[in-house]
């Protein structure tokens, strides 16, 4: 409670802040706003900063202090014959007093020595909020008068409050950026547990895959991968034959053809598409797709699975076609109508001009938006799982059922696993692996896509 | 070389009478083009010799590169732009039906404000027209094709050793010396420019315009120019537009020197426009 309370007070002291302060610039500036370095909203925000920034940070450091700093004068009070004791039973005994001070019960009658130093416990963590409030409000007041205190004409507000949101931006990208290396470390530590087990050549060059076998002694030989590389490929390919061209044409008749109402139609819907969970996409693969494919297929005297590549390649690349078609529409619209009108100049016919003149110009830019639709259709899952099945099997023939890299680790990696079986962490290696490809795939995208913006901004 | 003959056409009574000469290539007689319900141009009557160049003069917004651009339909690209009355090409209407813009815009070549090379090499820049003209093959004829415009252009001396490279890497006046290039290689009878030189420094205008005189011995060229001087040395014709309406047109040394219209002689004379 005191936190929100301190919390609303710094809030009202920013605001009030700011308008002191933008108020003693316009009495500083004497009638003529000219006169200031910055505009006197700025000079309001350098205030609000200095009555909110001070504050909070020690509000934070305060936060994550007092624990500690409260517990330390606790268990000073107590007989030295308690907390003379190793590390382990230390914090046994801190966790009783803090679930007495919170009054949770672990159902025994507490010890009279231990009741008592919740209570002062809480004694202590009560003054200390009262004094946080007390505190923050100080600061923050403090912050405040200094700052107001330093308005003048000439300085210079805007400088610093931009400065001070310069560094707000950098902590935001910091954040994502860490989150992401984090990410990436956790994935490469784990993974080389999995190659400590399992030697990497088994592993990317082996044909077979069966994880279970791995608890009947067998463990080298069922870890390799090229079964689920060659499904992922084999599907993803499928999802491309379907998407590409489908997606590039709708783009250039979306573009170049349809008239305003026609796409003020078809893009919404095109959109819609791309708005379908790729769950409902999967059941429409496998209740649907999958067993018009095996009917068709029996007619055509062929033997076909009834969980296929076909069918979840062919979800996946309806899945893909907006993705591509918006992304093609984008570039190609983005060709400049001067090169249309020197092709129109010269008597060239619309088709001519799209396919001699728009594609080629928006070659870079379909190149890209293909790259970036294939990583999407590696890291596709879930119509994969429900449509193509489980099965490692090493075929290229789209009526089998295969299996890829992220079903696999979908599957491993449900309910409880134990964490150091080859199997668990087989899903580290298979993720390093989808990670590396598509980080590839990802940069030569946008190094074509970069190329191409270069050319015509 | 030039035959002169007796106009076969009178526009009907205004002061376009005075273009009245011999041969004539384009007549336009009384078009009005709208934007949706805005009216760009008002009963235009303009008749454009034959190997002569005609220069469209006026301040912005007055519709002379709307004018330019009906000469060869180009105007049928915008949606909401609409043309009345009557454009003649060797006395054939060309917003007639039977008329294809596609052939048309092969006799009738345009270059643009800004040079607009393709993405693609300097020769294929150049050869794109006359293989989609079936001009000519792939070959020693295409290489002539391209050798002979680009010499006409002025600009083959400059290139010849790097055919092959993007014709975007070139610079600003070499870029529309190309695009006059690529427009010459399709044989047109009319070349129309619309503020070629606009973009360019002085010497890249200074090498257009003496790319222009030349070409008039095989092409009719209309140009529109915000540049007086430029109109005065290039052209044998002026056409002065005011407000969406032809104004006056008369020869080039009448109009600079001794206008008609009081439009005309504030506009020359630097009041407005």
């Amino acid at each position: 409670m005191p936190t929100t309370l301190i919390l609303v007070t710094i809030a009202a002291l920013t605001v009030v802040g700011y308008f002191l302060g933008r108020g003693r610039a316009v009495e500083v500036a004497e009638g003529r706003l000219a006169r200031l370095h910055s505009v006197p909203s700025y000079h309001g925000a350098f205030v609000a900063l200095w009555a909110g920034l001070p504050a909070l940070v020690l509000l934070a450091v305060w936060i994550l202090a007092e624990g500690p700093a409260v517990m330390a004068l606790v268990l000073a009070r107590l007989p030295e014959a308690l907390v003379a004791v190793d590390e382990q039973t230390l914090s046994l005994l801190r966790s009783d007093i803090l679930n007495l001070a919170h009054g949770v019960s672990n159902g025994r009658a507490p010890d009279p020595l231990i009741s008592d130093a919740a209570d002062f416990y809480n004694q202590l963590h009560g003054l200390a909020e009262g004094c946080l409030v007390v505190l923050g409000a100080v600061a923050g007041l403090i912050g405040l008068k200094h700052a107001r205190s330093r308005i003048t004409r000439d300085l210079r507000a805007r400088n610093l409050v931009e400065r001070a949101l310069n560094i707000a931006l950098v902590l935001c990208s910091l954040v994502a950026i860490l989150t992401t290396v984090g990410i990436v470390l956790s994935l490469l530590f784990e993974a080389i547990q999995f190659f400590s087990m399992i030697p990497i050549t088994d592993f990317l060059f082996g044909l077979h895959w069966n994880p279970q076998a791995a608890f009947s002694g067998d463990a080298a030989g069922s870890f390799g991968a090229v079964p689920l590389f060659t499904g992922t490929l084999l599907i993803t390919v499928i999802a491309m034959v379907v998407a590409v061209p489908v997606g590039l044409l709708a783009a250039v008749y979306m573009s170049e053809y349809a008239g305003p109402t026609m796409r003020s139609v078809a893009k919404p819907v095109l959109e819609i598409l791309a708005g379908i969970p790729t769950v409902v996409y999967g059941f429409f693969a496998a209740l649907t797709m999958a067993p018009v494919i095996r009917d068709l297929g029996m007619a055509a005297g062929l033997d076909v699975s009834s969980q296929s590549a076909l069918a979840a390649g062919l979800v996946m690349g309806i899945m893909i076609i907006p993705f591509v078609s918006s992304l093609s529409d984008d570039v190609i619209n983005a060709v400049p109508q001067a090169l249309r009108d020197g092709s129109y100049g010269l008597g060239a016919t619309k088709s001519e001009t799209i396919r001699e003149i728009v594609l080629p110009a928006a070659l870079p830019g379909i190149v890209g938006a293909v790259m970036l639709a294939i990583s999407r259709a590696i890291g596709e899952t879930m119509i994969v799982a429900m449509a193509a099945g489980l099965s490692a099997n090493l075929t290229a023939n789209p009526f089998a059922a295969v299996t890829t890299v992220t079903v696999q680790i979908a599957s491993t990696i449900r309910g409880d696993q134990e964490f150091n079986s080859p199997k668990t962490l087989s899903v580290f290696g298979l993720g390093l692996v989808l990670f590396v490809v598509t980080l590839i795939l990802n940069v030569v995208a946008l190094r074509v896509v970069q190329k191409y913006r270069e050319k015509y901004d | 070389m030039m035959k002169i003959e007796v106009a076969t056409r009178t526009p009907v009574g205004d002061k376009s009478l005075k273009c009245q000469s011999i041969p004539i290539k384009i007549a336009a007689m009384k078009v009005d083009v709208y934007y949706g319900a805005k009216q760009a141009l008002k009963a235009i009557n303009l008749h454009v010799e034959n190997y002569r160049v005609m220069a469209l003069i006026g301040p912005s917004g007055c519709g002379k590169s709307t004018f330019l651009r009906c000469l060869n339909r180009m105007n049928d690209t915008i949606d909401i732009c609409r043309v009345d009355g009557r454009i003649e090409l060797d006395g054939v209407d060309i917003y007639a039906k039977s008329i294809d813009t596609v052939q048309l815009r092969a006799r009738v070549g345009m270059v643009f404000q800004k040079p607009n090379p393709f993405p693609k090499s300097i020769y294929d820049n150049i050869a794109y027209g006359p293989r989609i003209h079936g001009l000519a093959q792939r070959g020693p004829e295409m290489d002539e094709i391209v050798q002979s415009s680009l010499e006409r252009a002025g600009l083959w001396n400059e290139v010849k050793d790097r055919l092959n490279e993007p014709g975007t890497g070139l610079s600003g006046g070499q870029q529309q010396r190309l695009c006059i290039a690529r427009a010459i290689a399709v044989s047109p009878e009319v070349i129309l420019m619309d503020e070629p030189c606009s973009a360019l420094d002085p010497i890249a205008t200074a090498h257009i315009e003496e790319l222009i005189d030349e070409l008039r011995e095989n092409f009719t060229i209309v140009i529109v120019t915000h540049n007086m001087q430029q109109a005065a040395r290039v052209s044998q014709k002026t056409a002065f537009f005011h407000l969406g309406e032809m104004v006056e047109c008369n020869d080039t040394e009448e109009i600079f020197t001794n206008p008609v219209d009081e439009r005309t002689q504030g506009y020359i004379t630097g009041r407005y426009g």
